[in-house]
């Protein structure tokens, strides 16, 4: 059984003064998780991204379609048990010290009393939070109140966890302290899913991915795969003339994008050399060359505008 | 939408019961409380500190008290109480803080001066309540007519009445009638005619249902009296030819004295008693009347309250 | 369920406490001995009347305040800085956290009060010596406070559950303040005549009624309650609240968060 089944989903927002305009936030998105996998969701910000998280917590109400968690309708109770939530950029009651957010919490949770001492001190021992467990939080630095999120996400064991933008306010150990935790949860065999918009994270730590954008799904792939299909790429930026014959520089490209005022080339190592000759040939200016960093780019670039690539994190 | 139905099932049930109820308990508890708005009239006794407390406000604070003095009034009146003690600190704390409250005027000179019950019994008040209008309000006609009425009706003061009413009829834009009520009340001071004509008129200008109310049981209390003084002197005309009072309204009847039996303006039969005496069939119901009543009991007569205190 | 809702109303106290709320007993506290002076020019008799009458209205007056400031950030505080996501994403059911936060305020309100009776009690036993029968009246008067704000901490919370904080004060005192006038609007009633009568009669039914609930001047003369009426309050405070509360759940559960 997945994890997460989500079929048809939909939420539009009637907006303007008399609520005849009608934006999108997120059109007909069907996809399923696995259990134990960790999945991503990647794409631009305004992509559907938080609202398909809220749609999940059952904070907002969908248009059209649904969802189930752990085989249970999202706004039942009992799967709210087995879940955990990070939001972006969240926010904990100031005056409180860690030790009693997380002991709110996990009593609200459904935590026994006598089991929270226990769970409390291995939960932030786990986050990196142990020696500021009683100060208030209003002391806490973006970071540290970062861990604090993961923490109640966490801390009653949940078989679903769901993180947005986890890495957001955290520095490079950070970062990686964060990754390292998530690679237990699924190492627990918990299911992680969770949202970001750092195409490197999501590389390194997800099974799989989908790609956002405007509200539609635009695509889910296996990074495996990704991989897989092809190593060893090119992205050749050239600016040519108005009127340059680059027929034969395109029949050698596999992938062809106008970014700008220049053209945006795959090429596939074997064939650099024929691109450069034809280059020359059409008395078009070369730009760059770079290897592809990672293929989960291109194929994120690949499955959205070119145009919006200025606002994607390399 | 997919909120758990069952939930908002139950909350909905929940508002419904609760707002049915919430006025039929509202009206229990208000039948707890028959003097409510009265708890805290002894409490701002200066129009000063009244005039503080409402912020300014004062024609509010104003209209506040005179609602209440007509609650009081009303409430007192249907206990049949005799002490309307607090109507006097009300209506002269609402003129006080809304010099311009004209009905407060109006409704202190007839039911502050008239007798118990049907009023407090305290004329002198009802002057002073109405001369600190005039004061304030010199150009106001009516006031000198609501004066004119107290020293004629209750104080029987024949000579302040017309002084009054004169003194109103040279206000600019007066209504002529107070010229023709001044002459009256000088002339004719006492009489059946003017006091019916004062009572008339109060009952046409008024707004106010109780003042109504009050002038039609006075007009049928002056009608009484009249009938009465009319039938009695008929049966002593009656003596003069027979030497002997009537016992029945036949003989009168038949004597051509009287044409059928003579009735109150209710409708009631009067009661021709030993002596020639005429006697009202029940007393309680036309208060006012100055013949007609049963010995031992004379116009200052006051029933007593219908519940303890 | 019952530990949800304790735990929310808890949390919902403690934060009151550590936002520094209770410092108004010091204010408080300030107000009764600096009166203490102008006692001594009045007459004895009537200084316990002037003294339980500024201290219960000032009981009430305080108390509203701060029910009507902090209930209008219960919920709205929680949403815009989103403490609100992590509490439901919770087995919290939406109606918990509205009635948890309800009873969080309720307590802090009752614990304060309580706080100032203390004193107020201090002040009544300085000025005549000795405490007496008349002075448990005293009490009915307290509870009957607390009823009014059990009412006024439900309205605020409706109120706020559809408008925005700042209006959510100004209609909660208005309500307030009509609703202590709401015998006085029964009587404009009864000066009027068709529609209108029937319109503001229904207004003074609709609105709470404050007025029933003040027994203050009563108390301060030493008189006492009838039985009765500390039912009939008790049960029509319960109605009402019951009713706001409801409406605010309603409200709550429809509502998409953002």
């Amino acid at each position: 059984m997945p994890a997460i089944e989500i079929s048809g989903l939909t939420k539009t927002y009637s907006v303007g003064f008399w609520r005849k305009t009608e934006r999108v936030g997120l059109k007909d998105l069907s996809l399923n998780v696995e259990d134990g996998e960790i999945f991503g969701c990647l794409g631009p910000n305004g992509a559907g991204k938080t609202t398909t998280l809220k749609l999940l917590m059952g904070l907002i109400y969908p248009t059209a379609g649904s969802a189930r968690i752990l085989g249970m309708p999202v706004h039942d109770p009992s799967v709210k048990a087995q879940i955990g939530f990070l939001p972006e950029q969240p926010y904990f009651y100031d005056y409180l010290t860690p030790n009693e957010l997380l002991g709110y919490y996990a009593r609200l949770s459904g935590v026994p009393a006598g089991d929270l001492p226990a769970r409390l001190y291995a939960t932030l021992q786990r986050v990196g939070m142990s020696e500021h467990a009683d100060t208030q939080l209003r002391k806490f630095s973006k970071g540290m109140l970062q861990r604090v999120g993961i923490a109640q996400a966490i801390l009653h064991d949940p078989k679903v966890v769901f993180l947005d933008e986890p890495m957001s306010g955290l520095d490079p150990v950070g970062r990686r302290e964060v990754r390292e935790l998530i690679e237990t949860l699924r190492d627990e065999g918990k299911t992680v899913f969770f949202s970001t918009h750092i195409l490197s994270d999501a590389e390194t730590l997800c099974d799989r991915v989908a790609v956002l954008h405007r509200g539609e799904l635009r695509g889910v792939r296996a990074v495996s795969d990704l991989v897989a299909a092809s190593a060893g790429k090119n992205e050749v930026v050239i600016q040519s003339p108005p009127n340059a014959d680059l027929a034969a520089l395109r029949a050698l490209a596999s992938d062809v994008r106008t970014v700008g005022d220049s053209l945006r080339l795959v090429v596939a190592a074997e064939k650099l050399d024929a691109a450069l000759d034809a280059i020359r040939a059409a008395r078009a200016k070369l730009i760059s060359i770079n290897p592809l960093r990672g293929n989960l780019e291109e194929y994120f670039l690949e499955h959205i505008d070119g145009a919006r690539r200025k606002e994607v994190a390399p | 939408m997919k909120p758990a139905s069952s939930i908002t099932r139950v909350f909905t049930a929940l508002l419904v019961v609760c707002i049915i109820a919430i006025p039929l308990t509202a009206r229990r508890l208000n039948d707890m409380r028959p003097h409510a708005t009265l708890q805290d009239v002894l409490y701002i006794k200066s129009a000063k500190a009244a005039r503080y407390v409402s912020l300014g406000y004062t024609g509010l604070a104003a209209s506040i008290y005179w609602t209440r003095a007509v609650q009081y009034f009303g409430t007192k009146h249907i206990e049949r109480d005799r002490r309307y003690e607090l109507l006097e600190p009300l209506l002269t704390l609402a003129t006080d803080l809304d010099p311009q409250l004209t009905v407060a005027y109006e409704f202190g000179s007839v039911f502050l001066s008239q007798p118990p019950p049907e009023g407090a019994g305290k004329p002198e008040a009802a002057v002073a309540l109405v001369e600190r209008g005039i004061q304030r309000n010199p150009n106001r006609w009516r006031l000198y007519y609501y004066l004119g009425f107290i020293h004629y009706s209750e104080r029987k003061d024949y000579a302040a009445a017309a002084e009054a009413f004169e003194r109103g009829s040279r206000v600019p834009g007066a209504h002529p009638f107070l010229r023709t009520i001044a002459a009256a009340a000088r002339q004719k001071g006492g009489e059946y005619e003017t006091a019916r004509l004062l009572w008339t008129s109060i009952y046409e200008t008024t707004e106010d249902k109780l003042i109504k109310k009050t002038a039609l049981m006075r007009l049928a209390a002056l009608r009484v009296d009249a009938d009465i003084t009319h039938v009695e002197s008929l049966i002593r005309r009656y003596y003069e030819q027979f030497r002997q009072y009537p016992t029945r309204w036949n003989q009168l009847i038949a004597a051509g004295y009287l044409q059928g039996v003579p009735a109150d303006p209710l409708g009631q039969p009067y009661k021709l008693m030993e002596g020639g005496r005429i006697e009202v069939a029940d007393p309680d119901s036309l208060p006012f009347i100055t013949k007609g009543l049963p010995p031992g009991r004379d116009a200052d007569y006051v029933p007593p309250p219908k519940s303890q205190p | 369920m019952t530990s949800r809702l304790y735990h929310i109303a808890f949390n919902t106290f403690r934060e009151a406490v550590r936002d520094r709320v209770l410092y108004n007993l010091v204010f408080f506290a300030l107000l009764m001995v600096g009166s203490a002076p102008l006692f001594s020019t009045i007459s004895i008799g009537l200084e316990r009347i002037v003294l339980v009458n500024l201290g219960l209205t000032a009981i009430t007056l305080f108390g509203v305040v701060i029910a009507i400031f902090i209930g209008i950030g219960l919920v709205s505080k929680e949403i815009e800085k989103r403490t609100l996501y992590t509490v439901l994403s919770r087995p919290v059911r939406r109606w918990e956290f509205i009635v948890g936060k309800y009873l969080g305020l309720a307590a802090t309100l009752i614990v304060n009060a309580g706080f100032m009776a203390l004193g107020l009690f201090a002040a009544v036993l300085f000025v005549q010596r000795s405490l007496g029968m008349q002075d448990t009246y005293i009490l009915i008067a307290l509870y009957f406070i607390v009823l009014q704000f059990l009412v006024i901490i439900a309205i605020t919370l409706l109120f706020s559950s559809f408008s925005s904080p700042l209006l959510s004060a100004i209609f909660a005192f208005g309500v307030f303040v009509i609703g202590n006038f709401a015998d006085d609007i029964r009587g404009f009633a009864s000066l009027t005549e068709g529609v209108q009568r029937w319109l503001i009669t229904a207004v003074s039914y609709m609105v709470p009624n404050f007025g029933s609930m003040n027994v203050v001047s009563q108390v301060a003369h030493g008189q006492g309650v009838a039985l009765g009426l500390v039912a009939m309050n008790t049960l029509y405070a319960a109605l009402y609240l019951l009713a706001a509360l409801s409406g605010a759940i309603l409200i709550f559960e429809k509502r998409n968060l953002k």
